[in-house]
């Protein structure tokens, strides 16, 4: 699987070092793991869970920006497929929630796929009328309550663990497995990286690039459907106003942060879900510290602006021109 | 001052540019003079150095050899703008100019009228309706110039760039999206503009409208000057040989000798096949290892064949036969199904993709054949890459390159490699020798002889009359998006193809006259 592993990637990992290093200063019990119950706890294990929404939409998100798209309604679509889980979940069986709840994020990420590759819509605007719409659907579902549920089953998807590491993690980690697999393990990941890098010339290769783009908007909204499920079962209940708020922005910056140029082409799946994992270590560290929550959003700011830094190549150009000045002088 | 009153002078003088692009001669050497009050067409095929030229003179490009005078004044401009500071103004096809914006804002735009800081809304009007009564133009110029036809847009550009004292006016291709009545407006403005002083370069490829309104006529060919003659006494003839051909005694005996090609087997056959408004109906035979050349002028219907062959276009008429069986081509996916590829003149934008490698970019078109579910293995490409890199000689020999990286050239053979490994029966190939060097150049045209032994059948466009001559079984000339004549064995020579493409140019000059 060396397909999936990146061979750039030091600027993030490098990154999420010195963020877990910071954090191991703020926090000294940062890194400490203790079983308790057959369930690890912890920070770091705190990190990864948290972590799991942003580094699912991530998975959709990175493809759909390989294509030279983007989906701002992730967010939206968690509300809906949450209010979805929630509503049935004391009723029906655990699959049938979910199979409703996934299915409603397929559509979603059909109609978002028409409207792009069929209409050919510009995907900011395509996708900001479910962004938009999106809300008001969820809060239909939930007549504008907070829809609570307490069937066992949903809420251990949202709070149980498998081999001591928290459902939601795992998930993240089968979903992470199933995209690259899917991905690499066919000619998906090539076609996609061709539409998105020349569409035009892609198409007169023989691609599908129509297909190509509907896909990977179906599995972005698949993707978010399943963090949504995921956030109502952590809470226990569906707020259509407030599940998945602003998280496609998190989403997108994971992404960026991941390496994956939003102009499409090449892109990877770990790098993404490493950035989901280096925003959500920056929030954890910032709360630990005790410094208010407004912080992090200056933090993380900063933090990207760094990641970014370090990819672009004109800066690693001025870089260059500054080290061979200061050479010259000495 | 004194200068550019002084008539034997001329307005812009241009001497011995060159501009390379990498490897590509993009100008060699080129001279070009413009005098004051005249009307002078630039011309030439797609790829002769025209527009190079235009941006080097502008300032778009910096020059790497030569010097260009205004009425005697060496300048060096290194911007639009100050090319614009020294009088030469440029109106592109696409005009320069913000449709959201009324027509006196674009007209004055970076220079309005100001008082106390505050825009003389107006004093603006006023001044843009009298700079266009100039022009015979009787608009509202308060609505957005967005809401104006294209030619009302060109003429509010030309009227800017003569308002910012232009005393050379680049029109490129200014009539391309022109009705024949707004031709007519347009050259009204063009010949009062030259009446005043000013110096008019025209870029067209109507060479009835090039006839019409041009004294003088300079050609370029391959990045060089071929001639500068005065259009009264340039036979029509005598101008597309100068677009098209060399000299007409050293091409004839390069030319290969005739294969057998009657008795071989139909590959794909049109008939009747058309779009209208895109190409006229055709009927087309083309026969395993042979070639097909598409000559004619730029505009001309080369590419649309092209495009309608390989089913990047639909056609709306006619039927298409594959190995005998009647086909539907409704999408490219149907050509490269029907094992058909097509390497498109612009490289750039329809052929490569300039971030993945030479290995990915190679086998693109086969995995998108074989579909999403046989994935070729890392192996597998591994092994087409380095045969097709060996094979074409692709430079440098490194598979996991981006091929943006790589020169025309070998960006050409890339894409060659692309449908090769397809092991297509019918390879449709735009200008492959375009833009690249002359080392790579020759390279091209043996493989396109080899490939054809093999028993591939190609349908070959170039303007290069004496490439086409040296490698074509059969030669289709169009003309106005029309196919006009094909010749075949002894009868393909460069004289007979200039004969048709004129020939006709000229009955269609006579029938517009009528």
């Amino acid at each position: 699987m060396t397909a999936l592993l990146p061979r750039r990637g030091l600027a993030q990992i490098l990154a999420l070092i010195v963020i877990l290093a910071v954090d191991r200063v703020v926090s000294p019990q940062f890194f400490d793991l203790r079983l308790q119950d057959g369930r690890l706890f912890g920070s770091l294990i705190d990190v990864l869970n948290r972590g799991t929404p942003v580094a699912l939409l991530s998975l959709g998100m990175v493809l759909v920006i390989a294509t030279r798209g983007i989906d701002l309604s992730v967010g939206a679509v968690m509300a809906i497929c949450g209010a979805i889980a929630a509503s049935l979940a004391d009723s029906h069986g655990l699959p049938v929630v979910l199979a409703a709840a996934l299915g409603a994020g397929l559509v979603c990420g059909l109609w978002n796929g028409f409207l792009v590759a069929v209409l050919g819509m510009q995907p900011i605007v395509a996708t900001l009328i479910l962004m938009v719409a999106g809300r008001g659907i969820a809060q239909l579902i939930t007549e504008g309550r907070i829809v609570t549920f307490s069937s066992p089953d949903l809420v251990w998807l949202g709070n149980g663990s498998v081999l001591g590491l928290p459902v939601p993690v795992v998930i993240a980690l089968g979903m992470l497995i199933l995209t690259g697999a899917v991905v690499r393990g066919s000619a998906l990941g090539l076609l996609i990286e061709a539409t998105g890098g020349n569409a035009r010339a892609s198409e007169l290769a023989g691609v599908g690039t129509r297909a190509m783009i509907l896909s990977v908007y179906v599995w972005c909204g698949v993707c978010a459907a399943l963090a949504g499920v995921i956030a109502a079962a952590d809470i226990m209940g569906a707020d259509a106003n407030n599940a998945g708020l602003w998280l496609e922005l998190d989403a997108i910056l994971a992404v960026v942060i991941g390496g994956t140029s939003l102009f499409g082409g090449r892109f990877s799946l770990v790098l993404a879900v490493l950035g989901a994992l280096i925003i959500q270590t920056m929030n954890t560290g910032i709360l630990l510290s005790g410094y208010p929550p407004e912080f992090n959003l200056l933090v993380k700011a900063v933090v990207v602006l760094a990641v970014l830094l370090l990819q672009s190549p004109k800066f690693s150009g001025l870089a260059g021109i500054a080290a061979r000045l200061r050479r010259t002088k000495a | 001052m004194e200068n550019s009153l002084d008539p034997a002078l001329p307005l812009l003088e241009v001497r011995g540019i060159s501009k390379s692009f990498g490897a590509v001669r993009a100008l060699q050497e080129v001279d070009f003079t413009l005098r004051a009050g005249e009307i002078h067409a630039l011309l030439g095929e797609n790829g002769a150095g025209k527009s190079t030229l235009i941006k080097v003179v502008t300032g778009v490009f910096a020059r790497d050899a030569g010097i260009v005078r205004i009425s005697g004044e060496e300048i060096a401009p290194r911007s639009a703008k100050a090319a614009l500071g020294a009088g030469i103004a440029t109106v592109y096809q696409e005009v320069n100019l913000l449709p959201n914006l009324s027509v006196a804002q674009n007209l004055f735009l970076d220079r309005q009228p100001m008082r106390f800081g505050i825009v003389r809304e107006g004093e603006m009007r006023r001044r843009a309706k009298a700079l266009l009564a100039d022009f015979d133009l009787d608009i509202d110029v308060a609505a957005p110039l967005g809401n104006y036809s294209v030619a009302i847009q060109h003429v509010t550009a030309i009227a800017r760039a003569v308002d910012l004292s232009a005393r050379v006016l680049i029109l490129d291709e200014p009539t391309a999206s022109l009705d024949r009545h707004e031709v007519e407006i347009l050259f009204g403005i063009m010949r009062k503009l030259a009446r005043r002083g000013i110096g008019i370069v025209f870029v067209s490829h109507f060479l009835d409208q090039v006839y019409e309104i041009s004294d003088r006529i300079t050609v370029l060919r391959n990045g060089r000057l071929v001639g500068e003659r005065e259009t009264a006494s340039l036979p029509r003839l005598e101008l597309i040989r100068m677009m098209l051909g060399r000299e007409l005694a050293e091409t004839t005996s390069a030319r290969a000798a005739t294969r057998e090609h009657s008795a071989r087997e139909v590959c794909a056959s049109f008939e009747n096949y058309g779009k209208a408004g895109y190409v006229a109906p055709f009927s087309l035979e083309l026969r395993h290892g042979e070639v097909v050349g598409l000559a004619g002028l730029l505009g001309s219907g080369r590419t649309e064949t092209a495009r309608l062959v390989f089913g990047a276009e639909r056609a709306d008429r006619g039927q298409a036969r594959v190995e005998g069986a009647a086909v539907r081509l409704q999408s490219p996916r149907d050509g490269v199904r029907h094992g058909f590829g097509y390497c498109p003149e612009e490289r750039k934008t329809d052929g490569i993709v300039a971030e993945l490698s030479v290995r990915e970019n190679i086998v693109l078109a086969l995995q998108a054949k074989r579909g999403l579910y046989l994935p070729l293995s890392r192996r597998e490409q591994d092994e087409i890459a380095r045969r097709y890199v060996k094979m074409l000689d692709i430079r440098p020999p490194d598979p996991e390159r981006p091929v943006g990286l790589l020169s025309g050239g070998n960006q050409q053979k890339v894409l060659l490699a692309r449908w090769l490994a397809t092991s297509p029966r019918l390879l449709v190939l735009d200008e492959p020798t375009r833009g690249i060097d002359v080392g790579a150049h020759a390279e091209i045209i043996r493989l396109i002889r080899e490939l054809c032994d093999d028993g591939l059948s190609l349908l070959v466009i170039s303007s290069e009359l004496d490439e086409i001559v040296t490698y074509s079984d059969r030669v289709v000339v169009l003309r106005d998006r029309a196919h006009i004549e094909e010749l075949a064995g002894e009868a393909i020579d460069v004289g007979n193809i200039l004969a048709a493409i004129a020939a006709d140019s000229a009955a269609v000059a006579l029938e517009a006259h009528t």
